[in-house]
């Protein structure tokens, strides 16, 4: 069995709140991210879902420790990253790097794209002014667009050109994994296809590692080897694609796959409609976070905490009722 | 005989600034029966948001202009009316949804003041009466403890639930029409699943009919009899869903339905994608806009701009080829795929 390339053991961050008295330490915190264990095994992809507000993108920021966790362990190639020093930490980010959402305002609008590209080459002194240079045309070569793009400013790209400018800029350091954040969510379908395409090619041709996030559950599936499935700061479901689109073992995975839209007008397929949306995470329900809107919950699910257990062959669920179902 | 409610014809909605006009909508027509739902799709920048905002003439004036074409609703010429006519169909007869529920609805005033603002507008009754109809739209809409939620601010609600209470304020004055511009876009998957299933029941229950305008075809397999296939300000096709799923006629509308990731894609092979990108609208486009991009593009498609013409009952699609080989050779490649599926 490979070693995980990364590993995050019981990570967790809460975010204090305000204290409505003056001068006083609050006591209520959000808990965005409470309690989240998972392995990166090199070159896959693992895929991350759920509702906003489940901590999909606090857990991303986590892991390149771009904040600080409250609790918890991100081990990179066996080295842990949380409480590394600036300078060390600096050195490894060179191998976890992101990619944003939204790409109309992760790209400075003041900076054209060859300084864009050049400039993760400058932050860690690689190579000098020619051999920068030399660097960012190839890797706009990479992503599919030309040197000519280089002296252009961002606001010249649409967004599908701007989103490959900022996977260039990811991967100019030759990073092993690279975290992607909703990398295709504002984008058209059209667009998010070549953009997918883009990123698979690029896995394959430079063996990088992807840490996906995504609310599309139809672009997770493409993409990712395994997924993991958050609710409101916890996973719930975990497995390869195949387990969890074919047989999802948690009430909640069940309900996400079945508001995916129709594929056809033929189609008449059962939903299983959740009734309203996620709780907040300052206040979680008690026991399982999800039996408020979950169509099986019992008088159990409203104490007792379910436990990450795995159901077969690395397929991991927490809930009460697996067994039953 | 379906009565019908709403008939475009040639719509022509341009941009001007400076010495540049951009041909947002080119020649749009269609028409649309009472309780129909008719989905608008497209890319960005294809000119489906305009051609429903002018519908309601909300298109700013300067710098927009509706140059040419007709809108009737019910007869009227929506184009012909007075401002003050206008207003009274505005929210009465014709509502609108927008895509970003947190920046459609007035943060200084309670969700209960903007309900019953828009039904005071249009209906002579006391703020009692209106609030009164104001708690029961709120509790059609599906929202919980709708007598104390009505007094508070749109902060207080989350994304569907702010939805919800646009789509209260959309009906409150039982419109003849809807108009929903990517009303689930902005929400995640199981809050879409909500609202659309929100929308589907209660128009049943106000004979609405909706133009539904979305760039993700699953939410029109989801919600409408009619599809409009847009593509730089032009309608490159129209029919029923099942028309255009089963039989697209378009090569766009292929590009469109391929590029779709659905549970039958392979993991391994490359996605389908259309390639380059749409026109620059500002320029004069010479023949048929999507020419360029075009996989069966002749000559022709560059120097003459195809009609729309009639394949098959009520499907209408605008291409100069209309053979069959070009079918064929988007079957071929389905079948190739599905073998290499195996």
């Amino acid at each position: 069995m490979t070693e995980p390339l990364l590993k995050v053991r019981n990570l967790k961050k809460h975010f204090p709140m305000e204290s409505p008295i003056p001068f006083k330490k609050s006591t209520q915190s959000v808990k965005a991210v409470d309690g989240v264990s998972f392995d990166v095994f090199p070159g896959e992809t693992l895929g991350i879902v759920g509702e906003s507000g489940c901590g999909k993108s606090t857990m991303a920021r986590l892991v390149n420790q771009l904040i600080t966790p409250t609790e918890g362990v991100v081990e990179f190639k066996g080295k842990n990253l949380v409480g590394m020093k600036a300078e060390e930490l600096r050195n490894s980010r060179k191998s976890v790097q992101m990619v944003f959402q939204d790409p109309f305002a992760s790209l400075d609008p003041r900076k054209t794209v060859g300084q864009l590209i050049v400039e993760p080459l400058e932050i860690h002194k690689i190579g000098d002014k020619q051999s920068r240079k030399q660097r960012m045309i190839e890797l706009l070569e990479v992503v599919g667009l030309s040197s000519y793009h280089a002296d252009r400013y961002a606001h010249e790209f649409s967004g599908g050109q701007r989103q490959r400018i900022n996977i260039a800029r990811a991967l100019a350091l030759n990073p092993d994994v690279v975290i992607c954040d909703e990398p295709v969510s504002a984008l058209d379908v059209s667009v998010q296809a070549q953009v997918i395409n883009l990123l698979k090619q690029l896995q394959r041709d430079f063996d990088l590692t992807y840490i996906f996030i995504s609310h599309d559950l139809n672009v997770v599936r493409y993409m990712c080897d395994r997924i993991a499935v958050m609710y409101l700061g916890k996973i719930v479901e975990m497995g390869t694609y195949q387990e969890i689109y074919e047989k999802p073992k948690h009430p909640y995975t069940k309900a996400l796959l079945s508001a995916i839209p129709k594929e056809s007008p033929h189609d008449k397929k059962e939903r299983v409609i959740l009734n309203g949306s996620v709780p907040s995470p300052i206040n979680p329900p008690s026991g399982c976070h999800f039996h408020k809107r979950c169509p099986v919950a019992m008088e159990m699910c409203k104490t007792k905490v379910p436990e990450l257990i795995d159901v077969e062959n690395g397929h991991l669920a927490s809930c009460h009722f697996i067994d039953k179902q | 005989m379906p009565e019908e409610l709403l008939r475009v014809e040639n719509l022509q909605v341009e941009f001007r600034s400076g010495l540049t006009t951009t041909k947002a909508v080119n020649g749009v027509s269609f028409t649309l029966n009472k309780k129909e739902n008719i989905g608008i799709v497209g890319e960005s920048g294809s000119g489906k948001s305009v051609t429903a905002t002018s519908l309601l003439r909300l298109i700013p004036e300067p710098p927009g202009i509706i140059s040419d074409g007709n809108i009737f609703f019910e007869e009227k010429d929506l184009l012909k009316l007075s401002k003050k006519e206008m207003r009274a169909i505005r929210g009465n007869e014709i509502s609108m949804i927008f895509q970003d529920p947190s920046t459609s609805l007035n943060p200084v005033y309670t969700v209960g003041n903007q309900i019953i603002e828009s039904i005071r507008t249009h209906e002579k009754i006391s703020k009692k009466e209106a609030k009164q109809k104001a708690i029961k739209m709120l509790e059609l809409v599906g929202i919980p403890s709708p007598e104390k939620r009505i007094n508070m601010y749109p902060h207080e609600f989350s994304g569907g639930m702010r939805q919800r209470v646009m789509i209260a304020i959309a009906l409150a004055c039982n419109p003849k029409l809807l108009i929903a511009d990517e009303p689930t876009t902005a929400l995640d998957v199981t809050v879409q699943a909500q609202i659309l299933d929100l929308m589907k029941n209660l128009q049943d229950e106000f004979n609405t009919a909706i133009i539904m305008i979305t760039h993700d075809l699953g939410v029109v397999w989801e919600t409408c009899d009619k599809v409009l296939v847009m593509y730089a300000g032009n309608v490159v096709e129209s029919g029923t869903v099942e028309q255009i799923h089963d039989n697209p006629m378009h090569p766009y509308t292929w590009g469109l339905l391929d590029s779709q990731i659905t549970e039958s894609v392979n993991n391994d092979e490359p996605l389908p994608t259309i390639p380059g990108s749409p026109p620059d609208l500002s320029q004069e486009v010479r023949g048929c806009p999507f020419a360029a991009r075009c996989p069966f593009a002749q000559d022709i498609c560059f120097s003459k701009k195809p009609e729309m013409v009639e394949t098959e009952d009520n499907h209408y699609v605008s291409c100069h080829f209309q053979t069959k080989d070009k079918r064929l050779d988007r079957k071929e490649q389905q079948n190739d795929r599905a073998i290499v599926k195996g």
